[in-house]
């Protein structure tokens, strides 16, 4: 989840800033419009005190969102299951309902960090800090999820593969909260894998795939795929996804769809991984995830 | 900012700047400082404390997001000579060699015994992944955390 490594003196957080701590949302959205460019949302701190530590971010306000009830919880409703934004990660690891009805999800967030980490970070926080490896975030967008949003100029809804606009970067403007997280039910005939290869356990993604199937008979009915670290945003492959509309999934398509996913991404080499690396890999993982996703709808269909 | 914390079963009351970390105010001014300061970046786990019985980094907890909430800390756990059965067990097992992230570690064990009171290694090794020990004294602390749950079995 982090970016960059220890350089800095991380002992302490340098700067001063005043800190809010509303008890509502509509007050946090009021001190986010007063003060905007100059104040950061504080959900779990996991990314943002780092960033400040490293004074990579300088908000002079910071803007507690851990006193808003309502912010917190998942539930399910008509219209899938509903996640509050500030809803810590360990809780959602430890939902039976997330394990039972997306455990896709469950496995990504397992796939976070490390329990002291997922106690603090919550899945809002996760999603807007918008890293191009968040791995809830491409699990997110396999499960078709959007996003409720509320700022000062009203609500709206936007879908999680709109969501994301660069490293760091989310269409949300600097007045906006993101309140809750809505995961449509899945059907029955559907399956998921998410795969996320780092150097250890603990490591952010070099590459990282999120697959959800869904068969007719016993080809592809509608799937769909994103990738984490292989460009500046999470991605979702709709192309590929319309090519595999209405296909079987053999050795053949499997090959030209790796081909696709390979001209669709733009990795770089970091720290964590080479370009052509992260190209082979994800060309490997789109097979195996594709793949195992499908043999998960099998088993779940009967 | 006026806040108050139970620390170690004792509520206390800081005055802090909002940008104290949880970290330095139990170490520069309650001198708790079994607590370490490792990466401060959150991927050592040394300075992990129980927030409301939770394990979190205090090294990224502001000291004013723990107002109104129990913190316990690695000083906690003994009463007075006689230590904690996970102390025990770390000692029984040799799981110490430098002895740097043992805090870390003990207190990430006292909460993974709470919610799983007899875990497999695969489950131990989950659970304490976010404790680095560099001396890699890992097998040792794994067996000391598997003895830990006996001692605390034949206790109950």
């Amino acid at each position: 989840m982090r970016m960059s490594i220890n350089r800095q003196n991380t002992h302490i957080i340098p700067t001063r800033f005043e800190y809010h701590a509303p008890t509502s949302l509509d007050e946090a959205i009021e001190l986010l419009t007063e003060y905007g460019g100059d104040a950061r949302l504080l959900a779990g701190g996991t990314d943002l005190l780092v960033k400040m530590k490293q004074r990579v971010v300088e908000p002079r306000h910071l803007i507690n969102l851990k006193m808003i009830t309502g912010l917190t919880g998942i539930e399910e409703k008509a219209d899938g299951i509903h996640i509050g934004a500030a809803t810590k990660l360990r809780a959602i690891e430890r939902s039976p309902l997330i394990r039972e009805k997306l455990p896709l999800l469950h496995e990504a967030v397992r796939a976070i960090g490390s329990v002291q980490i997922r106690n603090m970070a919550t899945l809002g926080g996760n999603l807007c800090n918008a890293s191009p490896a968040a791995d809830s975030a491409i699990a997110l967008i396999a499960l078709d999820a959007r996003v409720q949003v509320k700022g000062a100029e009203g609500d709206r809804v936007i879908p999680l593969d709109g969501f994301f606009v660069g490293p760091g970067k989310t269409v949300l403007s600097p007045s906006e909260v993101l309140v809750e997280i809505v995961v449509p039910p899945q059907g029955r005939s559907s399956g998921a894998c998410f795969i996320k290869i780092g150097r250890t356990s603990l490591d952010l993604a070099m590459v990282s795939i999120a697959a959800a199937v869904t068969l007719g008979d016993e080809a592809v009915e509608d799937c769909r795929i994103a990738l984490g670290a292989v460009a500046p945003t999470p991605i979702r492959v709709r192309e590929v996804e319309a090519f595999l509309r209405g296909k079987r999934l053999t050795d053949e398509v499997l090959e030209e769809v790796a081909a696709m996913v390979s001209a669709a991404i733009r990795p770089i080499t970091d720290v964590r991984a080479t370009a052509e690396y992260r190209r082979t890999a994800a060309e490997m993982l789109t097979k195996d995830a594709l793949t195992r996703a499908a043999e998960e709808a099998r088993r779940r269909r009967g | 900012m006026r806040i108050e914390i139970t620390i170690n079963g004792r509520k206390r009351q800081f005055d802090v700047e909002p940008n104290k970390l949880l970290l330095n105010l139990l170490r520069d001014e309650l001198y708790l400082t079994g607590t370490k300061y490792g990466c401060g970046i959150g991927e050592c786990g040394a300075c992990t404390v129980l927030l409301d019985g939770a394990p979190v980094l205090a090294c990224l907890t502001l000291a004013v997001d723990a107002d109104g909430r129990r913190v316990d800390t690695i000083e906690g756990l003994a009463e007075g000579e006689k230590l904690d059965p996970v102390q025990e067990a770390f000692l029984e097992e040799g799981a110490v060699q430098c002895g740097f992230c043992t805090p870390g570690f003990i207190m990430t064990t006292k909460a993974l015994l709470a919610e799983n009171p007899d875990p497999s290694e695969e489950e131990i090794r989950e659970y304490l992944k976010g404790n680095l020990c560099r001396c890699t004294g890992y097998v040792n602390i794994v067996k000391a955390v598997k003895r830990a749950a006996e001692n605390l079995r034949r206790v109950k």
